[in-house]
This record gives C-alpha cells, structure tokens and sequence, in this order.
C-alpha cells in the first residue's frame, strides 16, 4: 500500500504537485481509488478549478466520504488551494446550490471584495500566527505563491495557521490536528515551497515513528 | 500585498530559443529547459514562452520543452503562440504549463477565453494584447488598436475595449505588448499601460520596450502594471533580476527577494 497519495482530483495542477512532491524527496503516487487513498499513511489534497465542479467529482466518485474516513485517521492530510477551501463548511462561489465542503475546518469560502484585483495572483508574504513544523526554517513573511478569486474565512480563529495581506488580511493556511491546508501553492513557490513540502513529509516520518 | 513579477520572456522555434542570448557561462544557450532553469535562479517569478513554430512537429516540440521544464523549475509556467483550441490547452497543461497565454485565435473567436475559463478557471488564461498607437481621438485622447498573428494584422479593435471584454470573458491577467515601445529599448508605453490598467480589474503585465531598470520602475508605479515581461534587457545580460529587484525594493516596491538558495537544496 503506497504511503503518500495524492488525490487525483482531476484538477490541473496534479502533475505539477507530484513533481515538486518528488523534488522534496518524498515518495507519492496519485491515485483516484479509495481502497489506496483508504490505505494511505498521508494525503495531498490538490485542487484548482471551481469549488462547484471540483465538490461534484469528489462525490461522484465517492471520495467526499473516503477523505472524511482516512480523516478521521488522524494521518498527515494537506489540502492545496482548492484542496484547501473543499475542507470548510461552503463556499459563496456554489451560493445558489445545494453543494457544500467537507466541513472539516467549518467556516465559509468568500469571495474577495469588490476594488481589489481579482484573481489574487502573484506572490505574497505569508506569516504564520503559530510555531509550526510545517513552516520549519521558513522565516515568517516567506513569499508563496497564489492564484485564487476565493479565500477561506474560519469560524475558529485558533483554526488559522498562517496569515496573508491582500487589502485586508486573510487567512492563507489552516490547521486542526494533522490537517493541514494552504491557500497559495507550494509546487509553484520555488524553494520555500519545497521547503514547506518537505516539512510535510518530515511531519509524516515522525508521525510513523508514534 | 503582492510582490511586483519579474518575468522572463524566451522566444521558442521548434524546441529551441531564438533571439539567441548571450551568456558567457552557459554551453547551450539555445535550451530552454537550461535558460528556464538559469532564470528560476537568477530570481525570476514565473518564466513565459512564446512558441513561434507554425508546423505540427513544432507543437510537438514545444510540449516536451514544456515536460521538461516543469521537472525542472518549480515557479509557474506561461506557454503562448498559436493556441487555438481547449484540447492543446488541456495538452499543454498536462505537460506541466500553469497559464495559457491567447492571442489571434481569442481575437477570431473571443468565446475560446470563456471556454478556457470555464473548464480551466481564470487563473489559467492570460489574454495576450498586441496594441499599436493610432491617432488621437476626437476628444483628444490616445488610442491604440490591436494587432493579430504576431502584429501583422490590424483587427480594427480598441485596445482598452478589448483589454475589458477579455476581463468580461473570463481571462485572469492581460499581457499587453506596445508594438510601438517593443524593439526599441526606450521604455514601455506608459500611457497605454495606464489606459489598460484603469479599464481592468485583473492584473496587467507590461511588455515592450525594456531597456533599463527604471523603465520597469516606471511600468510598475505609472504604468499601475502588476508584472513586467522583459526579453532582450535580460537576454543580452544588460540587467540581472536580482539587480532589478534591490533597485524596486530600494525605491519601495515589493519584490520576493532572490534568497540565493534557489538550487532547491534541501
């Protein structure tokens, strides 16, 4: 059974999260079948794309209700970008449907108000609020690398990892327990986000060690 | 608050850079995996290539040059030239591209922005605008119209107008060409930089005419441009990137710092 899957959402950044996964020195194969992902001793979680489209291939496959089990797991899960927002309760971008998130991390996926550029995309500063391993030797305000229209608002504050300015400041990545999700983009952040990657496979070793 | 794009722009025929550079250190300078790879660590923000193959074995080329540099280079990828159809979009986004730059074939059929939108997301698709100056307008204003297959075709549209509906149709970011300023090494034009960014929400790239540091200062401040696209100026060695970005960060813009460990050293 492979030990780091990532999730094949059928999104466009798949391969590019795979290589940089690669490049961090860890050892993933994509997989869409929920008896490997069931397997899996970590996950990644990649996604861009609507929040509409992407909510409905998860559960026409029936992976909403796989990534709730190996969630309850308690394994390493890192959710990117889309994979990020699916985590939270609903999004304004499926507003008039009935399709919501995992509601994992509750909260809301707004859109950015009206006057500020949108997409959010380029590079931008992100500063944890908390000491975590996931942003080890990464010094606060590294820049990473966004592309997004949506942002996730959290219900718990104690829920946001990490902070980014863009008009106001939002919040760029959450966590609870060994969930873990980021706005921005790793696999395009150059070396801070191989770096971040690397942390996540470091958080994944020590968590085999328990 | 975002930092300001520093975007090298390679030129590719048939799997191989043209408008040759002039490195010293370097024993290929016509690879693009190798130039992609160099700029990623002279500081570069995302790297753009535009294909100027026109034969189906070019195509071919241009989406194993892209395989390969995504293995390579972990900053987002733009491919542009000739991309007419959402199947070579998939295609090339598949090989590892993150945006898709369109041009002519957006201008023969605007809907294709829209299709790409939709089944890639906004942030897949870069509205590429060719603007050439025409003559002031009756109010007295500047205008510029838009050229197509690579500025050889007058399309009779307005630059601004089109800059919007692109924005209306579903492109993320415009990259707007001045033909007028391209060549020239006398600085971009900042009038239409201006026209164009005050038309759009959307993030414009400016492109054209880079010849010094403060042309780009002047793009990304006057302009209002988000990024600067910059060929020859870099090619040819005139300016380094990380140069380029202390004199944005001495003069107070944003700028992601070159760290110098961009080998990836873990």
């Amino acid at each position: 059974m492979p030990s780091l899957v990532i999730i094949d959402s059928e999104c466009a950044n798949l391969n590019s999260v795979y290589r940089a996964t690669v490049k961090a020195g860890l050892q993933p194969v994509i997989s869409g079948h929920p008896d490997e992902i069931t397997g899996a001793k970590a996950i990644i979680f990649p996604g861009v794309g609507s929040f509409t489209h992407a909510a409905q291939v998860l559960s026409k496959k029936g992976l909403d209700k796989v990534i709730m089990k190996v969630i309850l797991k308690e394994i390493p899960f890192l959710g990117i970008c889309l994979g990020m927002q699916l985590l939270c309760s609903e999004s304004e971008e499926a507003a008039n449907t009935a399709i919501k998130g995992l509601d994992l991390i509750p909260g809301r996926v707004k859109r950015f108000p009206s006057g500020l550029p949108v997409p959010h995309v380029g590079w931008n500063r992100v500063v944890p609020v908390v000491d975590h391993p996931l942003f080890s030797g990464l010094p606060a305000g590294s820049y990473f690398y966004f592309t997004h229209s949506y942002y996730v608002d959290p219900c718990h504050a104690e829920e946001t990892l990490a902070r980014t300015a863009y008009g106001f400041s939002f919040t760029s990545a959450v966590f609870k327990n060994n969930v873990f999700g980021v706005q921005f983009h790793p696999e395009k952040s150059g070396p801070a986000g191989l770096r971040l990657l690397s942390n996540f496979g470091k958080i994944i070793a020590g968590q085999r060690q328990k | 608050m975002l930092a300001k794009r520093i975007i090298p722009c390679l030129d590719v025929h048939e799997g191989r850079v043209v408008k040759g550079t002039r490195f010293i250190n370097m024993k290929d300078a016509g690879d693009p995996v190798k130039l992609a790879s160099y700029y990623d660590c002279e500081g570069a923000d995302e790297i753009v290539f535009l294909d100027i193959t026109a034969s189906i074995e070019g195509r071919k080329a241009i989406l194993d040059v892209v395989r390969r540099t995504a293995e390579a280079v972990f900053i987002p990828l733009t491919v542009g030239g000739g991309i007419d159809s959402v199947e070579l979009m998939q295609e090339l986004l598949h090989c590892g591209a993150d945006k898709i730059s369109l041009n002519t074939a957006a201008l023969q059929d605007p809907l294709l922005i829209r299709l790409g939108a939709d089944r890639f997301g906004s942030q897949c698709i870069i509205a590429a605008i060719d603007a050439r100056r025409k003559n002031i307008t009756a109010e007295g204003n500047p205008a510029w119209e838009v050229y197509s297959h690579g500025g050889r075709r007058a399309t009779g549209r307005d630059a601004e107008e089109w800059a919007f509906e692109a924005e209306k149709l579903g492109a993320g970011e415009i990259l707007l060409t001045s033909m007028d300023a391209d060549g020239t090494r006398e600085g971009y034009d900042i009038d239409l930089l201006k026209a164009v960014t005050g038309a759009v929400d959307i993030p414009v790239i400016a492109s054209g005419g880079a010849g010094k540091m403060e042309h780009m200062l002047e793009a990304l401040t006057a302009g209002g441009a988000h990024a600067v696209l910059a060929a020859s100026i870099l090619h040819y060695g005139t300016c380094r990137i990380s140069e380029i970005k202390q004199y944005l960060a001495e003069n107070g813009l944003p700028v992601r710092p070159v760290t110098g460990n961009e080998d990836y050293d873990l």
